[in-house]
């Protein structure tokens, strides 16, 4: 924030006091909101992953081994293992907020925050399970 | 008549991309990042993945998954930097370089995929 504003005769001084650039430290409910925000770098990440792996499947066989290879490589699992992390907190987070953010209201009354969140889950379940059957051959 | 702000559409992808990469990033990250490589599971073999992706339905699903999720990234990193670090004067560079990345990253995408 700026502080070098010319004062007016009219315009008051403002009284915003400077805020650290580390303010998020030093809470956890604050770290932990930006830790959820950060999430979303590995979200990026995954899609670049899978894009190059798009590319291998396209250029051929040789060069999806060649893709599985990199993929073993011990720096390349070290950032999955932590993305996975990021974004199962962003995936947990995510569904945890969907009652709030949207109240499905079912014959006048809204529906209990936790019939929400559960569907949400259930979905999750769903959809992981049916992933994994498509990759593995289903 | 008020200008109309770009915002809620920005907002609709970002929450778009967070439904689409909460269902589907866990499971793909496990199956693709970790159990493939480590063989825990053996990987798919490249005939089948070129069908899934050749499929119509499959590229689009991942389109739709890599657009979405990098919609997704760039509203949410873009207010991380905003929040976290407090970088204002910065803004316009940030927001080309987010929104920029996010729509560079999707036209990559529907290259790869169609």
């Amino acid at each position: 924030m700026s502080e070098r504003r010319a004062r007016t005769e009219h315009h008051p001084r403002w009284l915003r006091p400077r805020m650290s650039t580390y303010w998020w430290l030093r809470r956890r409910r604050h770290l932990t909101f930006i830790l959820r925000e950060l999430s979303s770098v590995f979200v990026a990440w995954f899609v670049l992953y899978l894009l190059l792996l798009v590319r291998a499947v396209n250029e051929g066989a040789a060069a999806y081994a060649r893709f599985l290879e990199w993929s073993g490589h011990p720096v390349v699992l070290v950032v999955n293992v932590v993305a996975l992390g990021f974004v199962t907190y962003h995936a947990i987070t995510w569904f945890n907020l969907a009652p709030k953010a949207m109240v499905v209201r079912l014959g006048g009354r809204p529906v209990p925050a936790v019939l929400v969140a559960g569907s949400n889950y259930a979905a999750w379940a769903v959809v992981s399970a049916a992933l994994a059957w498509l990759l593995l051959g289903g | 008549m008020a200008r109309r702000s770009i915002e809620p559409v920005l907002w609709i992808l970002f929450s778009a991309g967070g439904v689409m990469s909460a269902l589907f990033l866990p499971a793909s990250i496990f199956l693709l990042g970790l159990a493939f490589p480590l063989g825990w599971i053996a990987p798919p073999t490249h005939d089948h993945l070129q069908r899934l992706l050749g499929h119509p339905l499959g590229g689009l699903l991942v389109l739709s998954l890599c657009t979405l999720s990098l919609f997704h990234w760039a509203h949410r990193f873009r207010y991380t930097l905003y929040d976290g670090l407090q970088i204002k004067h910065l803004n316009e560079v940030i927001n080309t370089l987010c929104y920029g990345g996010a729509i560079a990253g999707s036209l990559a995408a529907a290259y790869l995929l169609f």
